[in-house]
């Protein structure tokens, strides 16, 4: 309620679209070179007159909601080689302030879609194309692998084993059998070795660790 | 948390909604305040820089008002009143003009909180360290009116916005005079309940008018509502549910009225002309909708 400490002029339009970014920026683990990012509704609407559009990219590029970088951003981008297009979408029944972002590195790529809900605050509600559902205030592990029995027990374990505490979780697949998402929010942040093992097995395809990025 | 319940709490009310964040986070006490006292820097960082310039904000609408104010003659002979109105502009303009501040609990009305409680300080020559308890009830405020409620012009309108920064205001500057937990939120009451109804129409969608002078005049609101508190006045309607009425009114308010700039002030011939200047300067920047980056 007192912050977060942000560069103007509007917590949903300017630190929660940084902070949109930002998820994306970690969850593609390497560096952003070109960003597709669709506005919906407000954000579509009102979101140049609050710097959306330049808090989005600021994100993309790592920076923090209170960087003094984020005004010079679309500058910041071109020096460090992103190349980023934005598109009105219309996204459906979601929040007035979301985005859709597909942003790509050298070798990989990631989707993320999520709202700004008011103060700072957002909600990842797709990842990688699959529904998820947390908001970066705590630290938050992605696991993307091939639907198997036992899976989520086996995470879980894992995370027990680190002696982390799981705070919240979901799962969605695209099918049986097929590419299944899931997102544990934790309360402290997985060992390299946990994430180590993650990626040892053989139905995992995609792993990260999302840092917290909010209080509260 | 209810603000019946922190009304109730021992005093002070801030030791109580530490206790209470502590519980949650699992922090220290020490941490929580650390925190905090960094974001009263900041918040004091955002006064002294938007109190020295006059750089335009994105518009040119605002940008040189705390300053003009700072620096005219104290006609009134109340230099408290100069003071919180000219420390909450300067946080607000800085804001307008992309500089770093504190949401408190928006951007929007950031300036409220800092105007009323650093400018009571500065006025009286008390010390930042003084101001960290009384900022951190202030959050607590803000928490459990937003437990009942939205805070966001979008969604509630500006009462919504400016309504708890200021009511979260009123409990801080209460706290910081020696105000037991009662009075604190009874200011933080008296101050919703005389906010209830301002609507959200912000010229051309920008947060800057009437946002800037808003802060001004509702860092005054809470430092009214603080002194009414502290001289035992209290809010007929109990606390939780003046925020309850808020909300309804919030939910009654039509969507012209909710941060979409299609009514009031925004819908004024002038307030559409400078609509109209940013679109025509936001085509000659890009295609409408889209901007391409070149590679670099």
């Amino acid at each position: 309620m007192i912050g977060p400490v942000m560069i103007g002029p509007s917590s949903s339009h300017t630190a929660g679209a940084c902070r949109l970014g930002l998820v994306a920026h970690h969850l593609l683990g390497e560096a952003p070179r070109r960003a597709v990012i669709g506005l919906h509704a407000s954000f579509a609407k009102t979101g140049r007159g609050h710097g959306t559009h330049l808090a989005l990219v600021a994100g993309l590029l790592g920076f923090l909601p209170d960087d003094p970088r984020l005004p010079q951003a679309f500058l910041e981008a071109e020096a460090a080689g992103l190349k980023v297009e934005f598109r009105d979408v219309d996204l459906g029944d979601v929040h007035p302030n979301t985005a859709h972002i597909d942003l790509h590195g050298e070798t990989e790529q990631v989707t993320v879609q999520g709202s700004s809900t008011g103060g700072g605050v957002i909600a990842v509600t797709q990842v990688q194309g699959l529904g998820v559902n947390f908001s970066g205030s705590n630290p938050t592990v992605l696991l993307r692998y091939t639907d198997a029995v036992g899976m989520i027990a086996r995470i879980a374990t894992t995370i027990a084993a680190d002696g982390v505490n799981i705070a919240a979780l979901t799962c969605t697949r695209e099918m049986r059998g097929g590419q299944a998402l899931l997102a544990t929010e934790l309360d402290a942040p997985l060992s390299p070795q946990a994430l180590a093992f993650f990626n040892h097995w053989p139905d995992t395809n995609w792993v990260r660790l999302l840092p917290k990025l909010m209080d509260g | 948390m209810t603000l019946e319940e922190l009304m109730n709490a021992p005093a002070p009310a801030s030791g109580w909604v530490l206790a209470q964040d502590c519980a949650e986070t699992g922090l220290d006490p020490r941490e929580i305040r650390t925190e905090m006292a960094r974001r009263i820097g900041e918040m004091r960082a955002s006064i002294e820089r938007g109190l020295k310039t006059e750089v335009k904000s994105i518009t040119g609408m605002v940008g040189w008002n705390a300053k003009g104010l700072w620096d005219a003659p104290d006609v009134l002979g109340a230099p408290l009143l100069r003071r919180v109105q000219a420390y909450a502009m300067a946080v607000n303009e800085e804001n307008a003009r992309m500089g770093r501040i504190v949401a408190a609990p928006t951007a929007g009305s950031a300036g409220t909180i800092p105007g009323a409680l650093i400018g009571v300080a500065d006025h009286l020559g008390l010390s930042d360290e003084r101001l960290v308890d009384p900022m951190i009830l202030a959050a607590g405020v803000g928490k459990a009116i937003s437990k009942r409620m939205f805070i966001s012009g979008a969604a509630g309108g500006c009462q919504a916005e400016i309504g708890s920064s200021a009511a979260m205001a009123a409990a801080a500057v209460t706290e910081l005079l020696g105000g037991p937990p009662r009075a604190c939120v009874h200011a933080a009451s008296l101050a919703l309940m005389n906010t209830i109804g301002l609507v959200c129409d912000p010229v051309g969608g920008y947060v800057e008018v009437p946002c800037v002078s808003r802060n001004a005049f509702f860092a005054v609101h809470a430092v009214s509502a603080a002194q009414l508190a502290l001289a035992q006045l209290e809010s007929f309607i109990p606390p939780d549910e003046v925020v309850t009425a808020m909300a309804q009114v919030g939910r009654l308010m039509p969507a012209e009225l909710r941060e979409t700039a299609e009514g009031g002030l925004a819908q004024t011939p002038t307030g559409l002309a400078v609509t109209a200047r940013m679109e025509g300067r936001q085509e000659a920047e890009g295609a409408q909708g889209m901007i391409e980056l070149p590679m670099a």
